[in-house]
């Protein structure tokens, strides 16, 4: 036989085995770093002079307990709204994207309304975008427009998060590059197809990271529609504290949105990992 | 401002001696509550002899200007009429002074509520007694606990209610944090939920705009905002008492005025008697059209 089949030399073996004590030390330092870090944390928080009124302003169980239910519903009212509004800034904010890529002088109406819309909606506050839709659009006194703060509120926040994440995919349009086109071109393909086929999908796969960043941030944000009478979790708690003068409730909605977002944020570190194994091909 | 003063030479002489017999009663009748209430200058004698009055055996009573409905009629407290006239009369009466015996003034009330000398005995002008305006002034016992009111506009299926069961099929809007919001909840109890507002200014906005078909809110501020905020804007009644503290208004006195005990137990006795309930229900309710809602 071989000497390819004589197994790792005696070399390697060292090798492999140093690495794994080195991986071990390591390991055992970070764990006892951590520990030691929690431990001071833990002491300094509980021997602060204020903590005993802390944690009865703040950490109240049995609070805790009793707004468990109406924070839960209005956390439903939020996952509703962050459902149908994500939906919803996908494809305006895409349909957007596409408006301001567009080349040629004849589309210049249409870039210009896209780089208006996003300049406007990017700018205004969302609080103030909530207020001038949510009370503005009714005051009109139309017919058949909606009043209800759940559809305005919605509304609001589909406009300017579409904005974001229009600049998002168009960063994405524009980073893929003009060869990818030219190439397209070059085989017959329109320019829509192109786009559908060759463009888009790898501008929506670079892209893929930060827009679930705007998607987490879009989970915390839809509890601002609150202001327009919709009960969700962050009003509720509030209704709870007026009644209480006990913060507990938001603490307790804080700690909801938190495991709101856990699964949003491990899907887009596991996206981003893909895609960089699979874009750097084992460099690493 | 130049202020009414009513009576002639000839019946204020009359006035004042009047006056001095309804003190020496007054002085005799509340004796037993002045072991109590310990007041070192006078003994405890609170009758137009002794209270040290800014002028001799005359009640000096402020008011802002202009006095609106429902708390002054014709923005003129001398006639006696809207609750905080009737009140101011009540109180003087329950002091021992005639109604020709008192002088009103007119003082703003900003300025009424600033540290320094008063030129009033004392100023009816829907003071909210609280903490920090206690240090700078004196507050007599509460003649008046704000309770909550349903207000709307004309045009709301709102308006017609006459009973609260009418109001709970629809959309009631409060301010977050408010005693107003639990009285939607507890008293009203609507079949959607209430609609909680950031401020009672959305709330106004939402009402207006048809959002939410009433609102609650205190009942002194429901007059200020059905007369000077909305248009079209109506009262659909108060909502019975849930026994929350609403604000309560005192009447405001100089810091450490001498008359204070005396004012506040004249208000005790006047809230003891009945006499407040009445004029609140007279003018609070009947005549400004606020009827309690069942």
């Amino acid at each position: 036989m071989s000497v390819l089949d004589a197994g790792p030399s005696t070399v390697e073996l060292d090798r492999r085995a140093y690495r794994r004590s080195r991986a071990r030390r390591s390991t055992l330092g970070a764990l006892a770093s951590t520990l030691v870090f929690a431990l001071v944390a833990y002491l300094t928080i509980t021997n602060a002079p204020g903590w005993p009124r802390v944690r009865t302003t703040f950490f109240d169980l049995d609070i805790a307990r009793q707004s468990l239910r109406p924070v839960l519903a209005g956390l439903w009212v939020n996952l509703q709204v962050l459902v149908i509004g994500a939906v919803l800034v996908a494809v305006l904010g895409l349909g957007i994207a596409l408006l301001r890529t567009l080349r040629g002088p004849i589309f210049a109406p249409l870039r210009i309304v896209a780089t208006i819309y996003v300049d406007i909606f990017r700018g205004i506050p969302l609080i103030v975008v909530l207020y001038l839709v949510g009370f503005g659009v009714p005051a009109l006194r139309l017919e058949g427009v909606p009043t209800s703060g759940f559809v305005l509120g919605t509304a609001a926040v589909v406009l300017t998060y579409s904005a974001y994440v229009a600049e998002v995919f168009r960063a994405g349009i524009e980073s893929v590059h003009p060869s990818q086109v030219a190439a397209a071109r070059s085989l017959g393909l329109s320019h829509r197809q192109t786009t559908r086929l060759v463009v888009l999908p790898q501008a929506v796969r670079t892209v893929t990271p930060p827009l679930l960043n705007d998607f987490v941030a879009l989970q915390k944000d839809v509890g601002l529609i609150s202001v327009l009478t919709v009960t969700d979790a962050v009003r509720a708690s509030q209704i709870i504290v007026g009644q209480t003068f006990n913060f507990t409730p938001y603490v307790l909605a804080g700690l909801l949105f938190v495991l709101l977002a856990v699964p949003s944020a491990r899907l887009a570190d596991h996206l981003t990992v893909r895609a960089l194994r699979r874009q750097q091909g084992g460099g690493r | 401002m130049r202020t009414t003063t009513r009576p002639s030479a000839a019946t204020a002489t009359a006035a004042g001696l009047a006056a001095l017999l309804v003190a020496a009663l007054a002085a005799c009748a509340p004796a037993e509550d002045t072991g109590t209430a310990t007041t070192p200058t006078d003994g405890g004698d609170c009758g137009p002899a002794n209270l040290q009055t800014i002028e001799d055996s005359t009640l000096t009573i402020a008011t802002d200007q202009p006095a609106y409905e429902p708390w002054m009629v014709d923005d003129d407290p001398t006639n006696g009429q809207g609750f905080e006239a009737a009140v101011a009369y009540a109180v003087a009466a329950q002091l021992g002074y005639a109604d020709d015996a008192i002088t009103w003034t007119r003082v703003p009330f900003n300025a009424a509520i600033q540290p320094g000398p008063k030129t009033f005995d004392f100023d009816i002008n829907q003071f909210t007694i609280n903490a920090k305006r206690a240090k700078a002034v004196d507050f007599s016992s509460p003649y008046y606990t704000a309770v909550q009111a349903v207000v709307t506009t004309g045009s709301s299926p709102a308006a017609a209610a006459t009973t609260i069961a009418e109001l709970k099929a629809l959309t009631i809007g409060a301010q977050v944090a408010t005693t107003s919001l639990d009285a939607v909840t507890e008293v009203i109890a609507p079949d959607g939920g209430p609609s909680v507002f950031n401020t009672n200014d959305d709330a106004k906005l939402a009402l207006e705009n048809g959002q939410v078909d009433a609102i609650v809110v205190d009942l002194p501020t429901a007059f200020f905002i059905t007369a000077a905020e909305l248009t079209d804007g109506v009262i659909v009644g108060q909502l019975p008492d849930t026994g929350t503290e609403g604000d309560q208004f005192g009447l405001l006195l100089d810091k450490d005025s001498p008359l204070t005990d005396c004012v506040s137990s004249a208000v005790d006795a006047l809230v003891k008697d009945g006499t407040l309930a009445a004029l609140e229900q007279e003018w609070l309710a009947d005549v400004a059209d606020a009827p309690v809602l069942e």
